[in-house]
């Protein structure tokens, strides 16, 4: 964390000069994140090895989820944000009735999801709203009402509360209120990025999916890849419930794999196994299952156990029955999540795990917990609150030490 | 429709006027609006609109069937005062606005570049929009509160927030009122009576001030002894588009608060163009809609702005308070933040058009030259003493400890529950059992703090 030393403050003092030309040719972030060098588990992600993306075409297609023309089809290496954007692309190309809209969507975003669509689809179809986050959801709950598919965009996830009402009130209710008149807002989408970077402090690092998964009615998603965004979002567009579709924005360029080409859906409300073992379960979703994946790899080399990752995927409603199977089988289990421990995702999952009986009898040891501490997220101390692999890794040990 | 014929601006509801002064007296409006119509008026008294007249000519009102609401200035783009009898502040005061204005830019210019270098994470420059905070702070008292949005650093200038307050908030230190939890730019001070900023959304300030200003007038209701304050609340023009603004200027008309909206109008929100924000005549036009004295002013006339600011004090005191709008219009020279780049969106050619035409800075210059009281040596001596101090406070603002690791849990409540109290000693036991794994050094106390 000690200052650049290779830049001086007499850069600085030229810098401070008057001059027509900005300064671009050091372009980084400062990364509050860095991991001390005698790091052995906490490490950054290496995500050209990571066993969770597909680095080769042939595994992408592998995919048993995918249907088979898919797996005949081509790939093409996208990072997230550019798989996000080809899911955009293919459903404006389907469906005429595709709206995309939200702040600065029209140039392409401010983590360039959007880009080139206005071009190729029209400023009718693709265009920036007012700064009016309740402006934008009500707007796309009207449109839904109405027939069109709107996938509106809240530039961050910390940016949602002024539509709050819309989403629980309106979108979570249409369906339900309408009753035998039949008619909904399935047609609705919000995108939001989401999650830590290491840099974003109290308002550019949220997760609140638990505050929606609270709220019946809204479909809650959260990919942790490209290959899982491009499936999942077109899925959502065409679902006929509202979804929350949350994109965690660390991954929008650290997470590459090669992507089928063609429009593709994966299951929504579906888990999925990431990696099969017999002694624990680990269950996340989002950016810690690269975390997870890394203390497992290193707690079954130490530990000599065998540990099976589930990714959530959808986080409401959830999938109980690979949860509860995979549990019953290992007899332990943690949850893994980024945002804060209290009324989480974890308690939830925890709770429907202890109130099955038959996995409740399976138990060998107490369902655990790693999630951030009970706080807002503070910018120097970024992280010691998103879980990392020290506190995965000492978590797997008081399981199966238990 | 009364509000918008040109010369009727600054008319108020005679309903808002007669009860204004009875906050006490919540059933005042009641009796007023259940009037009935006089026999022979050429208007009905609906309760929703008193003074409308019938007509019968059928058209609907557009805002192009008005003029626009003028911009007022006192000092054109050369530095020449527009109106002989316009009385100026003291040659002091002038030239402390102008070092305050060099300075914010001069601190840009540096942390713009630190933020290039890696050296903090992010940064928002006021290139364009300094003369609008300068000139405004300038005209408020030092009991006034003011709720700040993010790009207002002119303001804590003005207001004596030091070079090393600045540096340590952006670097997060130890020093760092906001003990080290918030993104740089988020700058605040209680001494200096700054509540702010409000990044998440840059609209959320905008109702809490009016009711701040509510809090400020009834204190004075109850001990005359508190100095008549107001508040002052800055926000852009893409934040009038969130209902937090409509909001505010509503109840803070029907609560006849003392507060001062200063709407910064620089034309862009991040990539978004006033043309895709609204349609009306700014955001001006709307005060008039709300029942609020409003003005629209050129952001680039320190003057201008001073003035504007120091007469809408007035009226926000005067009767018992009310609101008063300003737009003040500028062009966003800088780029959004340091995680923008313009030139996306926007012509390169023209943000150097805007630069070279006019900016807040050269034309109180040309102003102070002209005069005779400033030079190329005196500008040289400033800006050279200004750069070093500001240096000086970031060399050391950087070299200083961050905030104890236990201020990541406290002041999530008055006193630390039972359960941060456990999750930080579940921190404190597995920083202790893998220590290879985090560097605790950088922290003021170490790991110690987690055992306090």
């Amino acid at each position: 964390m000690k200052a650049t030393t290779r830049f001086g403050i007499r850069s600085l003092l030229a810098a401070a000069l008057p001059r027509t030309k900005a300064p671009y040719s050091i372009i980084q972030q400062r990364r509050y994140s860095t991991p001390p060098p005698s790091a052995k588990l906490n490490l950054p992600t290496d995500f050209s090895t990571t066993p969770l993306l597909a680095h080769s075409s042939q595994s992408a297609l592998q995919n048993p989820e995918l249907p088979q023309e898919i797996r005949n089809g081509t790939t093409k290496r996208m990072n997230l944000f550019q798989s996000i954007n080809d899911a955009l692309a293919l459903a404006l190309a389907e469906d005429e009735s595709v709206l995309l809209f939200g702040e600065d969507v029209a140039f392409g975003g401010v983590f360039r999801c959007s880009m080139n669509l206005a071009e190729n689809y029209g400023a009718e179809r693709v265009f920036n709203t007012p700064l009016s986050e309740q402006g934008i959801i009500g707007f796309a709950i009207g449109a839904a009402a109405e027939g069109m598919k709107a996938v509106a965009e809240i530039q961050f996830a910390d940016y949602v509360y002024p539509a709050f009402d819309q989403l629980v009130n309106e979108a979570a209710k249409f369906r339900y209120r309408d009753g035998s008149e039949g008619r909904h807002v399935g047609g609705l989408t919000v995108r939001m990025p989401c999650g830590g970077v290491g840099h974003g402090a109290l308002y550019h690092s949220q997760s609140p999916e638990s505050l929606f998964t609270h709220i019946p009615g809204l479909r809650v998603i959260m990919p942790r890849s490209p290959i899982q965004a491009k499936g999942l979002l077109l899925a959502a567009i065409a679902s006929n419930d509202p979804c929350v579709f949350m994109e965690p924005k660390a991954l929008y360029r650290a997470a590459v794999e090669q992507v089928p080409t063609a429009a593709y859906t994966l299951p929504l409300s579906k888990a999925e196994v990431l990696k099969e073992g017999k002694d624990l379960t680990i269950i996340s979703y989002g950016h810690p299952l690269y975390t997870c994946s890394a203390a497992i790899a290193k707690a079954e080399k130490d530990l000599g156990v065998s540990i099976e990752l589930i990714d959530l995927r959808t986080v409401y409603p959830w999938d109980k029955e690979t949860v509860l199977a995979s549990v019953r089988k290992t007899g332990r289990c943690m949850v893994v999540h980024e945002s804060m421990v209290n009324a989480g995702i974890g308690a939830e999952v925890a709770a429907s795990i202890q109130e099955d009986k038959e996995t409740f009898l399976r138990l060998e040891a107490p369902v655990l917990r790693v999630a951030g501490w009970s706080i807002h997220m503070p910018l120097m101390y970024e992280r010691f609150n998103i879980p990392d692999v020290a506190r995965v890794y000492d978590m797997i040990k008081n399981a199966v030490e238990y | 429709m009364n509000f918008l014929r040109p010369g009727a601006r600054f008319l108020r509801v005679q309903l808002v006027t007669t009860t204004r002064c009875s906050v006490l007296q919540t059933g005042s409006r009641r009796r007023a609006s259940s009037l009935s119509q006089k026999p022979g008026a050429a208007g009905v008294r609906f309760p929703g609109a008193v003074d409308s007249k019938f007509t019968n000519s059928l058209s609907f009102e557009h805002p192009a069937t008005y003029p626009a609401i003028p911009t007022y200035q006192a000092m054109g783009p050369d530095g020449d005062i527009i109106d002989s009898s316009f009385e100026i502040a003291s040659e002091e005061i002038v030239l402390k606005m102008y070092e305050n204005m060099v300075a914010v830019s001069i601190m840009d210019l540096i942390m713009f570049d630190a933020q290039r270098q890696g050296r903090l994470s992010f940064y928002m420059t006021s290139q364009g929009e300094e003369g609008t905070c300068v000139g405004s702070a300038s005209a408020l008292q030092k009991d006034d509160v003011i709720f700040s949005q993010y790009r207002e650093a002119g303001v804590f200038m003005q207001r004596g927030y030091t070079f090393t307050d600045f540096m340590s908030q952006l670097f997060a230190n130890n020093l760092d009122a906001g003990r080290g939890r918030n993104m740089p730019v988020h700058y605040g001070s209680a001494a200096l009576k700054i509540v702010g900023p409000f990044l998440p959304l840059p609209s959320t300030q905008i109702p809490q001030a009016a009711g701040a200003a509510y809090a400020l007038k009834m204190q004075r209701l109850t001990n005359p002894n508190i100095p008549a304050r107001v508040v002052a609340c800055y926000f852009g023009e893409g934040a009038a588009s969130e209902g937090d603004f409509h909001a505010a200027l509503n109840i803070a008309a029907t609560r006849s608060c003392p507060v001062i909206f200063i709407c910064r109008n620089n034309g862009y929100a991040i990539s978004t163009p006033t043309l895709e924000q609204y349609r009306g005549d700014g955001i001006a036009s709307r005060g008039t809609g709300y029942g609020i004295d409003t003005i629209r002013v050129d952001g680039n006339d320190i003057f201008a702005v001073r003035e504007v600011t120091k007469r809408a004090r007035e009226l926000a005191l005067k009767d018992g308070g009310r609101p008063v709008l300003i737009e003040a219009m500028s062009y966003r020279i800088s780029h959004h933040s340091t995680s923008d780049d313009s030139f996306a969106y926007r012509a390169r050619v023209e943000v150097e058009d805007w630069k070279r035409r006019d900016n807040p800075i050269t034309r109180l210059r040309k102003y102070l030259e002209k005069k005779g009281i400033w030079n190329e040596e005196k500008e040289k001596e400033a800006r050279g003493r200004i750069r070093k101090e500001c240096l000086k406070a970031f060399a050391e603002a950087e070299k200083e400890k961050k905030p104890p690791l236990r201020s990541m849990f406290e002041d999530m409540y008055e006193e630390l529950t039972p359960d941060l109290k456990a999750q930080m000693t579940e921190l404190r036991d597995i920083i202790k059992k893998y220590p290879d794994e985090y560097d605790v050094s950088e922290f003021e106390g170490g790991i110690d703090s987690l055992s306090r």
